[in-house]
């Protein structure tokens, strides 16, 4: 295997092969996902056929044998699942079975948004999560810190779709403003962009930064009390500098990994948030596709959430071994 | 200076004066007396060696020189007097100027003293930078001679290693190679070898006496095991249930112990005149609890010797010879 990698091959650093080895042990997790999205997405109760019939008030049983022929639904499911990953294995995720367009294309105008929304909200979360978290350990049961660990709390209760809604709420009963909802490509316009999609962003990373802020406390708190610390204390290195210059990497590394079990968590909220402020993204892309049953954009979608997912965590991992020199690839 | 040697004035010119020193903890079983009224000195370029079991307060006796103590921990009474100067009364700042400069310190755990994710290099030059103000290229430069002077092999190589790439030895001689950066005039080294194979402690302590002497430097060298600081020591002070109980010079104590604790530590220590195969006497019965400390003298429970008097009443550390003190009512 390591022969196969590439390993000692000169030329091929430890870091390469270690990138090349886990987008490999990428593939059979990447292969069961698609066919756990494939099954349940064809689980939900009523189908495409249904929905087309109604729609069209049409409802002869020859009609519906028609339709099905033609979207390849007449066929047992796991024949489907095959035609469809061999058609994907090849980079062709299918078609929309009501508009008629590729999915990939789809996906190709819809996924940077969803990009741009995530990375926004993981900015937001991480610049609000780590300094208050830091800042509340270092006054350990203080005022400031009771106020930094009760709003955390709430930021963990209140659910986003609600905040959102009162976001688009109140302000235009009060002050007649409202957040605006006209989408305009970041780079036609990026600050007409920002205007649109920062709202959504921050509610999204205070959302996420809850968990964060804790971990960075508690973590904080925990490595403030170990041995190495007090070393650094007996050198005569002023607090910030043992706080930053010592305990914060040791921090990050657990911060880190948190993060990345967040992934899935920002963008199941992407969904949502995109949905409440209008944001023509993957989330609103799914939604649609799972009210009509479309059943390619969904798997399309799936797919590259499920990528995505994986691919925050193989970040992660690099992160990691640039954080924690004990790491190794 | 001025007085005679026979008076505690005698010790005024002392580098290091702990006087009355008592610290307590907060605990979920109310205060904790961990130091009770404890006094020594260190005069400069000497070797103190302070002995105890664990629990006895020798951290915490330590860990209060550099006011290191953490949150739970209380300085009720006493003063430490360093080069002239009460540390109990000075401001963090001047503090952070005697931790790592004046005083350095040196702990039991290799594995866990070093920080896992700096490099050595920088941990080692740290101080030097810190204290002597020198760009980290400098102070790098400075880091390496001093791993060379622990016998780190190839230190220039190993500056840019990891803790986790050295054994629990080489840490430790990391661990001095950081305490003596600054040219400290005291060192105190909280059971140095305590968490090392027997192998490497002789190496260790060793290492850590030729270079303190080399650089004129104190030592306070903390050890639970009387017999492992006997060659290194020029005074050891005994502690038992945060006292000190007996504090002689070396010699003097290992020859004619004034405490029955002292004693017992020493038979139940292997010695040059013990025959092989003879059986070794342990000292019976449990350390005290802290939290719940006899009236009168904490060893007594244990004491073959104790009386009634013992039991009522805590004798004070007193002189029963030049230099030579301590804590009982007598057991000849
Ligand atoms: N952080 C702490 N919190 C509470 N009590 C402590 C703490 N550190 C030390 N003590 C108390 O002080 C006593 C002496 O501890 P220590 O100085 O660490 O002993 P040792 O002689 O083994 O170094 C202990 O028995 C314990 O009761
Ligand atoms: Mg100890």
């Amino acid at each position: 295997m390591a022969f196969l990698l590439g390993f000692h091959r000169p030329g091929y650093t430890t870091m390469q092969a270690f990138i090349v080895k886990r987008l490999l042990t990428l593939l059979p997790t990447l292969l069961f996902t698609s066919l756990i999205v494939f099954a349940s997405i064809r689980l939900i109760p009523g189908d495409v056929i249904d929905l087309m019939l109604s729609q069209n008030d049409i409802s002869t049983g020859q009609d519906r044998e028609i339709i099905e022929a033609a979207l390849g639904l007449d066929k047992p499911i796991y024949a489907q699942y095959f035609s469809w990953i061999g058609a994907v294995l090849v980079g062709d995720l299918g078609r929309s079975l009501w508009k008629n367009v590729p999915v990939s294309e789809q996906l190709a105008a819809t996924l940077p948004i969803t990009f741009e929304m995530g990375l926004l909200a993981l900015v937001v979360a991480l610049s609000v999560a780590i300094p208050i978290g830091i800042f509340s350990a270092m006054r350990q049961d203080t005022g400031s810190d009771y106020i930094a660990r009760s709003f955390s709390l709430l930021m963990l209760a209140i659910p986003s779709f609600w905040l959102g809604t009162l976001v688009m709420v109140f302000p235009s009963v009060w002050w007649r403003w409202a957040p605006p909802l006209d989408y305009t490509p970041f780079l036609e316009d990026p600050l007409k962009n920002l205007r649109h999609m920062l709202v959504p962003a921050i509610l999204l990373g205070l959302s996420l930064s809850a968990v964060t802020m804790r971990m960075t406390r508690t973590m904080m708190l925990e490595v403030l009390r170990q041995d190495y610390v007090r070393t650094a204390r007996a050198k005569g290195l002023k607090e910030n500098v043992v706080v930053f210059r010592h305990a914060l990497r040791n921090v990050l590394i657990p911060v880190v990994t948190l993060v990345g079990l967040q992934a899935p968590l920002l963008i199941g909220g992407s969904v949502i948030l995109e949905q409440i402020f209008v944001v023509p993204g993957m989330g609103s892309l799914l939604l649609e596709a799972v009210f009509q049953r479309d059943y390619p954009v969904v798997t399309g979608v799936f797919l590259v959430v499920g990528v995505a997912v994986l691919f925050i965590n193989f970040l992660v991992d690099l992160t990691y071994g640039f954080l924690d020199p004990r790491v190794r690839y | 200076m001025k007085a005679s040697p026979e008076t505690p004035m005698a010790r005024e010119g002392s580098l290091l004066a702990v006087r009355e020193l008592s610290v307590s903890f907060r605990s979920e079983r109310g205060q904790v007396r961990a130091l009770d009224h404890v006094s020594f000195e260190v005069e400069e370029g000497e070797t103190l060696a302070i002995v105890g079991e664990s629990g006895s307060g020798k951290s915490v006796t330590a860990l209060s020189i550099l006011r290191l103590l953490d949150d739970a921990g209380q300085i009720d009474n006493g003063s430490i007097e360093f080069e002239g100067r009460d540390l109990l009364h000075l401001d963090e700042p001047s503090l952070r100027h005697i931790r790592g400069d004046r005083i350095a310190m040196i702990f039991q755990e290799p594995m866990s003293s070093l920080n896992p994710v700096l490099t050595i290099g920088k941990q080692v030059a740290e101080p030097i930078r810190l204290h002597r103000k020198l760009p980290w290229s400098i102070a790098l430069e400075q880091a390496a001679e001093l791993l060379d002077r622990v016998s780190i092999p190839e230190s220039r190589h190993r500056l840019k290693d990891y803790p986790h790439q050295f054994s629990g030895g080489m840490r430790q001689r990391v661990m001095i190679a950081m305490a003596l950066a600054c040219r400290p005039k005291l060192i105190i080294a909280d059971e140095p070898t305590t968490a090392l194979d027997v192998t490497v402690q002789a190496q260790i302590l060793a290492l850590l006496k030729r270079l303190t002497k080399e650089l004129n430097s104190a030592l306070i060298l903390i050890s639970h095991d009387l017999g492992v600081v006997a060659r290194y020591a020029d005074r050891v002070a005994v502690m038992y249930g945060g006292r000190i109980v007996e504090i002689a010079a070396a010699a003097a104590l290992y020859k004619n112990p004034q405490h029955p604790y002292t004693e017992g530590l020493l038979a139940s220590q292997p010695s040059l005149h013990s025959t092989p195969g003879e059986r070794l006497q342990a000292i019976s019965g449990q350390p005290p609890d802290m939290a719940n400390l006899p009236p009168g003298c904490a060893f007594a429970p244990r004491c073959h010797y104790a009386r009634a008097e013992c039991r009522a009443s805590r004798p004070p550390l007193e002189p029963v010879a030049p230099g030579h003190e301590r804590a009982c009512f007598g057991f000849e």
